[in-house]
């Protein structure tokens, strides 16, 4: 198989079928890596923040002794990027953010090793590390636009946003710079670019993959998952990514690694699909909405159930949302001072006018709007208001969600009411970015799985994605629905011109 | 309700970052917005309602208690690795402005 034709289909091919490649010996780990680092340094979309083609080739040659040995792990070989809010040892990591600018973790977050190497030289994984992947900065923004390091561009349409926060990640994949991707979702950072690039993207139960090593936006709902082409691959990354993290994640949840792989092969008959009417109201765009509505008749054909059901409390998860993450954000964003890592101003007077500098000048606009809303919510006399009354809204969100699912199986409806928008659109008006995150907020704050599937083409055809939520746990099920959809459809197979 | 410049530089000072006059005007204006869609929540009726300060607290049936870890040294030391990012370092130390005269 090897010669050109070999080479111009490879970034074309599934996990799966470069597994089996590299494992016949048809190519090989480090000829994989270059061929996608030459695809990753010809690209202009701003996706690659940083490439150390020397690292990238020695994890590559790791592999490739692996493989001659029989002893690799379950993705042995088979490149991937990183949302650079992962921290890594042989790539800088800036989260996005001037503060870190050039910052060189001392350790591997605990995702990256399990998809790679651990920390003590044993296998995860096995992936190889091509680079670290644009973001907005800390993680905070729905379009990329809020990165130190310049915009991405959409691949669909360069003058478009890719979505955000994991923008670079949607984008990567779908150029077919990476074959996979790591996203993470606070409040629908995966699932939202996954929808803006026709890419697949499941973020897990809360708990589910460690957050250790992933730079804290909002600790009580930062998750980490795949974004890649095909539920078939997330379902492969999902189950290197997960599994208990006891003493580096203080809520790692105590559930064993599963195989999520495991029942793709199931029937949708009787699948209860229930329909919150909320999600279908006059916000929805109606090229996304008729993208939705023929996935849905594709699931019913399939044997599936559509149920009305309500999410009643759906438009305070906007509020409720802006106060809790920007709450959490501004005490974990007080660890960047200029002290320990990062930037440091050059002109203060004493400590407090040096740590007050480095911040001014570290952070970007959205980053410090979102710790000032933060310290004031939590500050003395509006913490009760604000702060406690969000949280207790909270709680009546996710007990809204479990009497949903008395009554249905799984949640579908829109990852967000339009398609991507034109970069510049919503620059003056950050409020307009935080009412698009309104499908999206809820499973975040309830801390359940979803995911984004694409289900066709809406305004300027630009990519569609159909948002599944399952309850805790059940993220085998939202793969197992996504996989039966892609087996009778084409759309996750759909490139952008020119790829 | 409204902020007011005062509130911002309030803030500001709390939250250890310094503004720019017409970046503390961009912030009053922005931050008063988003609170435009804020009060919604104070009109809701959240008695007897527990706050949820983390989804785990909310999984049904799930057991999963919040631990704590044996405060026992589990890290080999790497003082050069760890401070090696740090603006400055004087023998194995971060330095910072005096800060007792």
């Amino acid at each position: 198989m090897r010669g050109t034709d070999m080479t111009q289909s490879l970034h074309n091919q599934s996990l799966s079928e470069l597994s089996t490649a590299l494992r016949a010996k048809h190519v090989s780990a480090v000829e994989l890596a270059q061929h996608f680092l030459a695809r990753a340094k010809a690209d202009a979309s701003g996706a690659f923040l940083d490439i150390n083609e020397d690292a990238t080739l020695a994890q590559a040659k790791a592999s490739d002794a692996r493989l001659a040995a029989g002893t690799g792990g379950a993705l042995e070989g088979v490149p991937l990027a990183h949302k650079d809010v992962f921290v890594t040892r042989d790539f800088v990591t800036t989260a996005g953010s001037k503060i870190l600018s050039g910052y060189r973790s001392p350790f591997d977050a605990t995702v990256v090793q399990k998809l790679g190497t651990l920390a003590d030289g044993t296998v995860g994984a096995g992936m190889v590390t091509l680079g670290k992947l644009n973001c907005d900065e800390f993680a905070m923004g729905s379009s990329n636009e809020n990165s130190a390091y310049g915009a991405v561009t959409n691949p669909w349409d360069a003058s478009r946003i890719p979505g955000g926060s994991s923008g670079g990640s949607a984008a990567a994949v779908a150029a077919r710079l990476t074959p996979a991707a790591t996203g993470t979702d606070t409040g629908g950072s995966i699932r939202q670019p996954a929808s803006f690039c026709g890419i697949t993207g499941i973020k897990p139960t809360y708990g589910r993959a460690s957050r250790y090593g992933m730079i804290a936006y909002a600790s009580s709902l930062d998750q980490a998952g795949p974004m890649a082409r095909s539920a078939e691959d997330c379902a492969l990354l999902l189950s290197a990514m997960c599994g208990p993290d006891i003493d580096r994640d203080a809520t790692s949840l105590d559930v064993p690694a599963e195989n999520f792989s495991a029942k793709l092969g199931d029937s949708l008959q009787g699948l209860r699909i229930g329909l919150p009417k909320e999600f279908f109201g006059d916000g929805l765009a109606t090229d996304v909405r008729t993208a939705i509505d023929a996935a849905l008749k594709t699931l019913e054909a399939q044997g599936a159930k559509l149920v009305p059901i309500t999410l009643p409390r759906t438009e305070l998860a906007i509020p409720v949302y802006y106060i809790i993450a920007p709450a959490e954000a501004s005490s974990n964003l007080s660890r960047f001072d200029g002290v320990k890592f990062g930037h440091r101003a050059k002109d203060y007077t004493d400590l407090v006018s040096m740590y007050k500098k480095t911040r001014a000048e570290g952070f970007g606009e959205e980053v410090k709007r979102r710790i000032m809303t933060g310290a004031y919510v939590l500050s003395h006399g509006y913490y009760d208001a604000y702060y406690l009354q969000a949280q207790k809204i909270r709680r009546m969100m996710a007990d809204d969600f479990q009497r949903a699912f008395a009554e249905c199986d799984v949640i579908a409806g829109p990852v967000a009411p339009t398609v991507a928008w034109k970069l510049g659109n919503n620059a003056s008006d950050p409020l307009a970015d935080y009412l698009a995150d309104i499908f999206t907020l809820p499973a975040s704050l309830a801390g359940l799985p979803g995911m984004s599937v694409p289900v066709g083409f809406g305004e300027a055809g630009m990519p569609v994605g159909m948002q599944l939520i399952g309850n805790y746990l059940q993220e085998a099920r939202l793969l197992n629905v996504a996989h039966q959809y892609q087996l009778h459809t084409d759309f996750h197979n759909a490139k952008p011109e020119g790829v | 309700m409204s902020l007011n410049d005062q509130d911002i530089r309030r803030i500001a000072n709390l939250a250890r970052l310094e503004l720019q006059p017409d970046e503390q005007a961009r912030m009053l204006h922005k931050i008063n917005d988003f609170f435009d869609i804020v009060e919604q929540i104070r009109a809701v009726d959240t008695t007897g309602v527990v706050p949820m300060a983390h989804p785990v607290d909310a999984m049904p049936g799930a057991h999963i208690e919040l631990r704590l870890r044996p405060d026992v040294a589990s890290e080999p030391n790497q003082r050069d690795l760890n401070q090696h990012s740090a603006p400055a370092v004087e023998r194995g130390l971060f330095l910072v402005p005096k800060v007792i005269e």
